[in-house]
């Protein structure tokens, strides 16, 4: 599991010491075919129902373990990964130019998402899981962006990276609440529990923020618009993440999840029908694309949402169980996996396919395109095999999967649950409409490009046909199209069955032994395939007639402009949002700050009923306190009306001295000291500072500045008058002060608040110090500043 | 008494937080001044007024007033002291560099 991830750190020093000599994608090669192999081993014992567990300690103090277990599904998923990636890499190696291509970062984020997909597909463990979900997201993040000096690269990254992270995020959430239902980390656990998960409360939750991360992942409606863009990343890895793994890992998920999620309604409805819808989209999409790459891409997302309501469409079978019904569900669930398996095969050829056109000829758009088929014979006859099987002919793989799509659909319309009724009908008819649009756009691709007349002076180079070593991948790919076809049991047995038996572990083995060898005769789906082909090769005749209906298909109703319409439109909210109240003005943040804070506290106050006044410990007035009171009031409120500069100094001043004499009053011989002196020097200071400054003009303001600010102070007022007021009100303790009273016996002092402050609570005064001389370094450093910009201006002038 | 010092320091909490509210540099100085004694007497009030002698051992008396308040207000003094001459020379210099001393002119650069 992570050999590639090892390995993957192994690759620079390999590209910078041997790239010269070797092509760095000899030794990468290495890897992924160790890796089949081994996992080759694990096939005998798997279909014999054996599982295996292996458990590696990570946080073992919050339960998290990196858990690997291998059944069924896994180790297909295993063997697609290793077994594409090895013939991935081989292409790679004659595809990527050794001279002018970065390597060395083309096999880093290449194992690292292999390391990633290998991971994800064998963890048992739901947070480790979440992990290499994401690590895929990167990798193929970075692999898209791989030529970054274009735009378009990076923005089809940043878009993939968008949609597949939120969709991540939201399985994130959803494994959450599953562990909080489950009460366990491992999904084994969580299936073992499944009946008692389903009545839980977050269990439609769980389910829907889990289906919205498989969802985004697998490029279904709505989410499969960063696919498309995604194809301006390498050929080599359009084959493997877009075709053949990354977008196969939400089908994975769901597959996973079935046992725990399948048998409610909610769930067949949303994955079977979102499956249905993008299979319809998909499929009519590509009909207009001229690109033979956004072809295939609209063309995977189709055939993912097939895969996906066929797994919708299995999930039926856990609400039977087993039984003769469930039996027939079943079989819907095999179709989805051996569908699974042949999508990887013949999309994985055409990428590549696709890749081999661009290379040679430097086009890969169908317009200039056509006759290739006398030029490049073998990649002709790939295509081909590719193509049909893509659309559903015979003698290819996707014959099989594509009866047993409709075999699986027209069993849904007579159902008879959730409300399906006649609505189930539509299934079998959408299957069939997208059909045909695959059967025609198949066509579309493999005569548009191979056939018609051959128009040299259009391409941008001299036409030949592929290195041989280049033509390897797709040949052993084509090869096992066709192999599968004939020996379709073979793999039936040996690796879906196992496969089967992990997405369904209620039904019994034997039941659908027998379904798997049951491909001929003359039935329902067949005439339904004479159909597909009778009408597509009427429509492909007659494209020239209608294509351009489609293609004229107004740009304003796509799902890109919706997205890029929703992308544009919050990056300007957010920026008119942050300019309106980022204002740049110290008053309006000063603004916020008073009004947040008269509205909370006095919110506060009145909602926690905290009013309460009580006058009973008042001490008594004299009229020398009165008129202090009142003298302050007049000082403060000249300083506020006053123009003149000195008048506001001496009326502060004024004010603090009648504080001092308040402390004097109030039994505090020290702090009237200091404060004495402290505004002695302070108005000093001040008068300092105010020879250098501007008269203290008025500014002859407009009204509503100062109606706001007027309002806002007698709020702030207000609040700390009531805040005090009902504070006094609440005395709920004793003072600790008596404690203090014995200050001659513990420091020796007879001045208790000296002896706080140097004895008792001597690190306060500590650490006052050394503000007082950071103060004073700063004023030193900021009026030194000054003289030496003075000095040097001065120097300068002369 | 306790109830007339908290209306005296809700009257100069309002009067600085209008100052500060202000567009000169000076009158915010002023205002965070007069915040800064209003705080004060808050803080001494909450000791509770007028109950004892001073905190001085050989006055040899019942009750002392609450002696933890005035150290709290002795550090508060220093320390509002030491940011006020900070704050006066700040405006002083920004004066000096930028030749104004009014709020919505100084709003820092446009690439911040």
């Amino acid at each position: 599991m992570f050999l590639p991830l090892i390995s993957a750190l192994a690759v620079p020093f390999l590209y910078k010491y041997l790239n010269r000599q070797v092509h760095t994608g000899w030794f990468v090669l290495l890897v992924p075919l160790t890796i089949f192999i081994y996992l080759l081993q694990y096939i005998p014992h798997v279909a014999a129902g054996e599982t295996y567990k292996y458990t590696l300690s990570w946080i073992p103090s919050f339960d998290i373990n990196i858990t690997s277990y291998v059944d069924g599904l896994g180790l297909l998923f295993g063997l697609l990964i290793s077994g594409v990636g090895t013939l991935v890499i081989i292409y790679s190696i004659f595809y990527m130019s050794k001279i002018r291509e970065a390597l060395h970062n083309f096999y880093v984020y290449l194992l690292m998402f292999m390391g990633a997909m290998l991971g994800l597909v064998f963890s048992d463990h739901l947070l480790v899981l979440y992990g290499f979900w994401e690590l895929t997201s990167v990798s193929s993040f970075l692999l898209i962006s791989y030529w970054y000096e274009r735009q378009s690269s990076r923005q089809g990254a940043l878009k993939s990276l968008l949609i597949t992270v939120l969709g991540g995020f939201g399985m994130l959430a959803g494994f959450i609440m599953l562990i909080i239902i489950g009460d366990t980390y491992s999904i084994r656990e969580l299936i073992a529990n499944a009946d008692m998960i389903q009545g839980h409360v977050l269990f439609i939750p769980a389910m829907l923020c889990i289906l919205l991360g498989a969802f985004t992942k697998s490029a279904q409606f709505p989410f499969g618009i960063w696919l498309p863009d995604a194809m301006e990343a390498p050929t080599p890895v359009s084959s493997y993440l877009h075709s053949a793994t990354m977008v196969k890992a939400g089908i994975y998920l769901v597959a996973r999840m079935t046992p725990i999620f399948g048998g409610s309604a909610v769930w067949f409805w949303l994955v079977a029908g979102i499956g249905i819808i993008t299979l319809l989209y998909g499929s009519l999409t590509a009909l207009k694309q001229t690109d033979l790459k956004a072809l295939l891409a609209y063309s995977t997302i189709s055939q993912l949402g097939m895969i996906m309501s066929l797994l919708g469409v299995g999930s039926l079978a856990v609400y039977f169980g087993p039984g003769e019904s469930g039996t027939v569900f079943t079989v819907a669930t095999f179709a989805a996996l051996f569908h699974l398996f042949n999508h990887s095969t013949f999309k994985g050829s055409l990428f590549m396919v696709v890749g081999i056109i661009d290379h040679e000829t430097g086009r890969r758009d169908i317009r200039y395109l056509g006759g290739l088929m006398q030029v490049m014979p073998i990649t002709f006859t790939i295509a081909l095999i590719g193509a049909f099987s893509m659309a559903g002919l015979p003698p290819f793989n996707g014959f099989l999967s594509k009866e047993m799509f409709f075999g699986a659909v027209t069993e849904v319309s007579h159902a008879g649950i959730f409300g399906l009724g006649n609505i189930g009908m539509a299934f079998p008819i959408i299957a069939w409409v997208a059909s045909i649009f695959t059967f025609v756009y198949c066509m579309i691709f493999v005569f548009k490009t191979f056939g018609g007349r051959f128009r040299p002076e259009k391409l941008t180079r001299e036409v030949h046909e592929a290195p041989y070593g280049m033509l390897i991948s797709p040949l052993v790919l084509g090869l096992l199209v066709i192999l599968i076809f004939f020996f379709p049991n073979v793999l039936g047995k040996y690796i879906l069955a196992p496969a089967l038996t992990a997405v369904l572990p209620m039904m019994s083995v034997s039941a659908y032994d027998l379904k798997i060898s049951a491909w001929h005769g003359l039935n329902m789906e067949l005439l339904m395939t004479i159909g597909v082909v009778a009408v597509g090769i009427f429509l492909f005749k007659t494209a020239k007639r209608w294509i351009k209906a489609v293609r004229n298909y107004p740009q304003q109703l796509t799902l890109n402009h919706l997205y890029n319409q929703t992308l544009r439109g919050t990056e300007k909210l957010s920026a008119s949002l942050t300019n309106r109240y980022m204002t740049g003005s110290l008053r309006h943040y000063l603004i916020y700050i008073f009004t947040f804070f008269a509205i909370l506290l006095m919110g506060s106050l009145l909602l926690l009923y905290g009013i309460r006044f009580d006058f009973s410990n008042n001490a008594s007035v004299s009229v020398f306190d009165a008129g202090l009171v009142i003298g302050m009031i007049i000082a403060a409120l000249t300083v506020l009306l006053t123009s003149h500069r000195i008048v506001a100094i001496v009326a502060l001043g004024a004010l603090g001295y009648m504080v001092s004499m308040f402390f004097v009053i109030f039994r505090a011989p020290d702090l009237a000291l200091t404060q004495m002196v402290v505004e002695t020097v302070t108005t000093v200071l001040f008068l300092l500072c105010f020879y250098h400054l501007p008269k203290l003009a008025k500014d002859i303001e407009r009204i509503p500045f100062k109606l706001t600010n007027l309002i806002i102070s007698a709020a702030v007022g207000l609040t700390v008058t009531v805040l005090a007021l009902s504070a006094n009100g609440h005395k709920l303790f004793e003072s600790i002060s008596s404690f203090f009273e014995n200050a001659y016996e513990l420091a020796g002092a007879k001045n208790i608040v000296n002896a706080i402050l140097v004895d008792f609570r001597g690190f306060d005064t500590m650490l006052e110090i050394s503000v007082l001389t950071i103060a004073g370094l700063g004023v030193y450093i900021l009026i030194h500043q000054r003289h030496k910009a003075l000095r040097r201006e001065q120097d300068e002038t002369e | 008494m306790e109830t007339l010092i908290v209306i005296l320091v809700g009257i100069l909490v309002s009067v600085g937080t209008y100052l500060i509210l202000s567009r000169r540099l000076l009158r915010i100085v002023l205002g965070s001044s007069i915040i800064g004694h209003a705080v004060n007497l808050l803080l001494i009030t909450s000791g509770g007024l007028k109950t004892g002698a001073p905190p001085l051992l050989h006055e040899k008396k019942a009750g002392f007033t609450d002696a933890i308040p005035q150290a709290l207000i002795l550090t508060a003094i220093v320390i509002n002291f030491a940011v006020t001459a900070l704050v006066l020379v700040l405006c002083y210099r920004a004066y000096q560099n930028y030749g104004t001393d009014d709020m919505e002119r100084l709003r820092g650069n446009e690439d911040e």
